[in-house]
């Protein structure tokens, strides 16, 4: 029962979060929105015993997305003005729409049935992510390795200033 | 375990349609990202539901939302180098203004 507790108040607090991401006029409020609710995904990855996500959601997302996000905003000012966040016109429709795909992907959730496992999860869980990444999976990591080498060239490359 | 798999589903279900209300209905070009962002968080939390409740002997589950949150990180990065170049050029990220592609 705490645990229940525990999640719909996390769960409750992120998703105003996110909410406030979405809708916040200032887009540096935005900004602090989206840490926190990065930071409710986070606590939930803990109560679904991902340890090593957790942390990993803490150090990429809040300590190196978020604050990328932050400098994008305040090198682009004049973004930062009351006007800044603003909506385009569809934003109602929008909404209505995808206030039904919420309805229809939870009533889908709701009505499916999956096949639990009363496992624990492994105490050495983190260690067999490790193994899994040299073993099975070692052509996804050389692949996601490469390709944060060309979005690290990419990106320099894309936003140096050109002084010829 | 006491908290049902459902909860974690619709949880995601409402996150990832907050982040696309705020893909669709955003002007700012950082405030889409901010949007992929929440959907990509949402995707994660599912395959980690998944991952718990129903393979939790398996790693598969752990190592494809690192993959994701890799992904993730990459795709900010090359995105607001995007929005930055943009901006220098054009003197706005606002999307609205952004139709030099347009036939």
């Amino acid at each position: 029962m705490a645990l229940q507790a525990i999640f719909l108040l996390v769960s409750a607090f992120t998703l105003l979060m996110a909410l406030g991401a979405v809708l916040a006029r200032n887009l540096f409020h935005a900004a602090l929105f989206l840490v926190g609710a990065f930071f409710g995904v986070s606590v939930l990855y803990f109560l679904l015993e991902a340890e090593f996500l957790a942390i990993a959601q803490i150090i990429i997302y809040i300590g190196a997305i978020a604050t990328l996000i932050v400098f994008a905003i305040m090198l682009s000012r004049g973004m930062m003005g009351p006007e800044a966040g603003q909506h385009n016109r569809y934003a109602p429709f929008a909404a209505l729409a995808l206030f039904f795909l919420f309805l229809l992907v939870a009533w889908l959730f709701n009505i499916a049935r999956f096949e639990y496992s009363e496992q624990a999860v492994a105490p050495d869980a983190i260690a067999q992510i490790g193994r899994a990444f040299v073993t099975t999976y070692v052509v996804p990591f050389e692949v996601a390795s490469i390709l944060l080498v060309v979005a690290l060239i990419g990106a320099i490359m894309l936003a140096r200033e050109r002084t010829s | 375990m006491t908290i049902p798999l459902t909860w974690y589903l619709i949880l995601s279900a409402a996150l990832f349609a907050i982040g696309l209300f705020g893909v669709l209905a955003r002007r700012n070009a950082i405030a889409i990202l901010i949007g992929v962002e929440l959907m990509l968080n949402a995707v994660n939390v599912n395959i980690l539901a998944f991952w718990r409740y129903i393979r939790p002997d398996d790693p598969s589950g752990q190592v494809f939302a690192i993959i994701v949150l890799t992904v993730a990180a990459a795709e900010a990065a090359v995105g607001l180098a995007l929005f930055i170049s943009i901006y220098r050029t054009r003197r706005s990220i606002n999307v609205d203004h952004l139709d030099a592609l347009k036939g």
